[in-house]
């Protein structure tokens, strides 16, 4: 099993729900967040072109947080979610300055914090907070291993990217382009 | 320190990520494993979202203490198809808000000094009721307004009407949509309304005049572009600014502000020259087609390049592009429409357009939508007033469909009336009117010159700051309210009920209207102790009841007439004049205005000044969210938008704060930072409407961004329908604090 998100940025209107929801779901204190929206422009007027991302914790497969955390509170459970035990952490940011993507935050509390592909819900057979609130029903999650799955077929047809690929770290978050 | 990154992070590279530096790392600590957020739900109560006109059904959860911890949408409801937007999912947010109002306000004079004292309902009511007898007693209830916005206003406007006051106004009229309403009416004979029926998901080409679907969040239409951008239709966007909708189109037409109507006459041009119409359509619904065609003979696509910046082949290849399209072809109607002070025209522009293309009452164009009718208790009839709005304004605006809340503001204006008719008194409901309202002098001498204004708001928003005396209202998810019945594919009723105990010492508005009427005689009017017994009642006949809707939120119903688009072969039966779908309005032509619309040239930025174009953000409705603790999180102030040649001349840097002043010497009360961005044309500069509040009380959006409507003060009214154009208006900067310069 191996989860993974793709985003499809033709369709993504940059609204935030995802933000949101996040923060509302996994009770994110007020001034942070676990995901956040990329804008990136290209181009000069008229000649413009627009790509809206909604981004967060990648969960790499060579995941560079978990390597150098002193204390294997960053750690990766079934399906190859990252993910962080706040009791374990001792906050020393490690983490924080190894991730490629900026996915990782001191929480108030004195523990590093992320996305955690919303685990306790896919658990329970439901979708993580953010893709299930999407209003353009831009966000596919589900299990790569799984041929008939959603997500694996439209990596299949579709053209997509991921983040920083140079960087090595093998991410779990597609961008459908 | 490792900080919250902005919500929208600019990048031109296509990605900037950077890992941040960490110094404190010896916070250690502990943290509870108890479930919190929203993966403690227990229970759920169902309601309408508030947070927009929208009004999409949504469960209210609660944890098993019974706190709100998050807000979903209803599955089966057509509004939302089970997903609420940024602002609905943030409406927890309105009823957490620690700035709320919280109790009673009255205004008194301490020391010379106005200011307010915390009062209890008895007291506020006492007031009020002397207030209105008073004003009533000398010059009639016609002498009173009620200006309102949201589920709030049914319940006053059901007390005004019972006082025999004539005036019951909602901003979204004459500030927004109504040009619209009247431009398709004299052409179909039908309102567009709220929700628009707008095929969007079925439709092959969609074309956004200026209409920025997915900054706006109304809800049902982004899903539906969003489908329709899955299945692979085409869509047209006119905008000078390259906007979230402009970036999704097939085709961006980066047109020259304020010369949309050019380009619409043009392409009705083309397809009326190519033969590129429905003929069948055209033949058997329509009148006036002769006229037409002369009237647009010369309105060459060449022509309009001139006007419009758009080269002809651009205008003649997405002419072809809808023509490919039709029936299946929405030219969309838009909703905030009041630009140029000759809106009516260019939305029956649109309405001509849609017409050609045979999309109205067509699959992927326009449907026929239904609601349900409610049933209402038994009251007796409403006393019948004196005079009513357009006997105090005379003959202007003859096709307005709703009093226009200019219209009243100015007839509260000393010398802008006869005294007789003049208005003495204001209820203002859930509408935020300075901000709201174009040109506040006006705005100022009205509320100078009032005997008594009520304000009921669950916020202290600017309007508060005028009232005499404040009600706190609770929020929606506090509260029972009307049920919803609109329009739709299918006729859908969605209840509300409250998730929550009112904060504070906040009362619903069905309970201040109830208790107001009783004070002033008028108990048959609100046959009710709790309004839960209205909706059981009304439930009831609907073969349901409140316990029932409780559980499912959401009723969606059969519909009783089959025509969800038109039938073909048969001649529809119009609600115009002639019965046909009218291309000449003979209505207008009666009125003394253009039977066809005209290009008339709009003045452009004088040197040195710039077009002030505002829009929405998908994370803020107006200015009423501005304040909310999830929503200012996301999105804490407006920017202002300078295209980069621009920023160069003046030596703008990004995140610089400027001033702003306007072509009437208005200069802004706070500075906006610059946004230096592509997306906006030379001549123009844009920010998102609803930012830049005056009032420290709303502690997270105080003085932060700057107010376009403070920059609004040359308005052009309409004056078909008195709707307020407010695009006329040009700024400059200032670049150092203008206080300080003295
Ligand atoms: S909720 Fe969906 S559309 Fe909105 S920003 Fe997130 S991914 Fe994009
Ligand atoms: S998967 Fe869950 S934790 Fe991760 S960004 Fe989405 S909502 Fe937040
Ligand atoms: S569109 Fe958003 S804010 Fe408006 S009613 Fe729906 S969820 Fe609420």
């Amino acid at each position: 099993m191996r989860y993974a998100m793709a985003i499809d940025t033709k369709k993504c209107v940059g609204c935030g729900d995802c933000v949101v929801a996040c923060q509302i779901e996994n009770n994110v204190p007020t001034g942070y967040c676990r995901d956040w929206v990329t804008e990136s422009v290209v181009g000069t007027y008229p000649q413009l072109e627009l790509e809206l991302r909604s981004e967060r914790c990648n969960h790499c497969e060579n995941a560079p947080c978990v390597r150098c955390c002193p204390t294997g509170a960053s750690h990766i459970v079934e399906g190859g979610v990252v993910l962080v035990t706040p009791e374990m952490c001792i906050g020393c940011g490690a983490c924080i300055e190894s991730c490629p993507y900026d996915a990782r935050y001191s929480h108030p509390d004195g523990h590093v914090d992320k996305c955690t592909f919303c685990i306790h819900r896919v658990r329970e057979g439901k979708q993580p907070a953010c893709v299930s609130v999407c209003p353009t029903k831009c966000m596919y999650f589900g299990d790569l291993d799984d041929p008939n799955s959603e997500i694996t077929q439209l990596l299949e047809k579709r053209k997509w990217k991921v983040l920083a690929p140079e960087a090595g770290t093998k991410p779990h978050v597609y961008y459908l382009i | 320190m490792a900080s919250r990154r902005d919500f929208i992070k600019i990048s031109s590279l296509g990605f900037g990520g950077m890992a941040l530096g960490l110094t404190a790392c010896d916070l250690f600590k502990q943290t509870g494993a108890a479930l919190k957020g929203g993966a403690s739900v227990f229970s759920r109560v169902p309601t309408y979202c508030e947070v927009c006109f929208w009004k999409c059904a949504a469960w209210a959860y609660q944890n098993k203490e019974g706190t709100l911890v998050k807000l979903e949408g209803i599955e089966n409801d057509p509004h939302c198809h089970g997903r609420l937007c940024p602002r609905g999912t943030g409406g927890l947010g309105m009823y957490e808000d620690s700035d709320r109002l919280m109790t009673p306000l009255i205004r008194v004079t301490e020391n010379g000094q106005q200011t307010y004292r915390p009062a209890s309902w008895e007291e506020a009511f006492d007031l009020i009721e002397r207030k209105w007898k008073e004003t009533i007693n000398t010059y009639g209830p016609e002498s009173m307004a009620l200006f309102k916005h949201g589920s709030s206003g049914d319940h006053f406007g059901t007390l005004f009407k019972a006082l025999g006051s004539p005036y019951s106004t909602s901003p979204s009229y004459a500030q927004c949509r109504g040009p619209r309403e009247v431009g398709f009416y004299t052409t179909f004979g039908s309102y567009i309304n709220s929700p628009e029926p707008t095929d969007i998901r079925d439709t092959r080409c969609l074309v956004l005049i200026g209409s920025h679907i997915g900054e706006n969040m109304h809800n049902g239409q982004v899903q539906e572009m969003a489908d329709a951008i899955d299945k692979g239709a085409d869509i047209i966007t006119v905008d000078p600014r390259f906007s979230t909708a402009a970036s999704k189109s097939t085709h961006w037409l980066p047109i020259k502000p304020a010369t949309d109507l050019a380009l619409l006459l043009a392409w009705i041009h083309v397809i009326i020259e190519e033969g590129w119409y429905d003929k069948e359509y055209v033949e058997r619904h329509t009148v006036g087609f002769e006229q037409l065609k002369r009237h647009v003979r010369n309105m060459t696509p060449e022509w309009a390049y001139g006007i419009t910046t758009i080269k002809p082949e651009q205008i003649r290849e997405t002419a072809r592009v809808m023509a490919n399209a039709s029936p299946a072809v929405i030219v969309h109607p838009g909703r905030h429409v009041v630009w140029y002070g000759d809106d009516t025209q260019r939305t029956r522009a649109i309405a001509i357009l849609n017409a050609l293309l045979g999309s109205w009452g067509r699959r992927g164009g326009f449907y026929f939508p239904e609601s349900k009718s409610l049933p209402s208790m038994e009251h007796p009839p409403y006393p019948k007033p004196r005079w009513s709005w357009d006997m105090v304004m005379g003959d202007k605006y003859p096709l307005a469909g709703s009093s226009v809340s200019n219209a009243l503001v100015d007839a509260s204006i000393p010398g802008m009336v006869d005294e007789q008719y003049r208005i003495r008194s204001w209820m203002v409901s859930g509408t935020n009117l300075p901000e709201t309202m174009p040109d506040k002098q006006q705005f100022l001498k009205a509320v100078e010159a009032l005997d008594f204004i009520v304000v009921v708001d669950t916020m202290p928003m600017e309007i508060t700051g005028y009232a005499d005396v404040v009600l706190p209202e609770c929020t929606y998810l506090e509260r029972y309210d009307s049920l919803r019945s609109s329009p739709g594919r299918e006729p859908s009723v969605a209840l509300r009920a409250p998730a929550a105990e009112p904060k504070g010492d906040s009362k619903p508005a069905s309970w201040m209207a109830k208790e107001l009427g009783k004070r002033m005689g008028l108990d048959d009017f609100f046959p009710y102790e709790d309004y839960s017994e209205v909706l059981d009642w009304q439930l009831k006949q609907l073969g349901t009841s409140l316990e029932a809707m409780k559980k499912v939120g959401v009723k969606n119903y059969e519909r009783e007439n089959p025509y969800l688009y038109m039938p073909e072969g048969v001649d529809w039966p119009f609600n115009t004049p002639s019965g046909k779908i009218e291309l000449y309005s003979s209505t207008l032509k009666q009125y003394g205005f253009d039977p066809m619309p005209n290009y008339v040239e709009h003045p452009q930025a004088p040197e040195g000044f710039y077009r002030l174009i505002y829009g929405r953000a998908p994370a803020h409705t107006f200015s009423r969210t501005s304040n909310n603790p999830y929503l200012s999180d996301l999105m804490k102030e407006n920017a202002l938008w300078v295209n980069p040649k621009v920023a160069k001349l003046w030596g703008l840097e990004k995140g610089q704060k400027i001033w702003l002043k306007n072509q009437d010497d208005v200069v802004s009360s706070f500075p906006i930072k610059v946004r230096v961005t592509e997306r906006i044309r030379w001549d123009s500069v844009y920010m998102v409407h609803g930012f830049g509040h005056q009032r420290k009380e709303l502690t997270r959006a105080y003085g932060r961004g700057a107010s376009d409507t403070e920059m609004i003060t040359n308005v052009m009214v309409d004056p078909i329908m008195g709707g307020t154009g407010m695009r006329g208006n040009f700024v400059t900067f200032i670049l150092e604090d203008p206080k300080e310069i003295g």
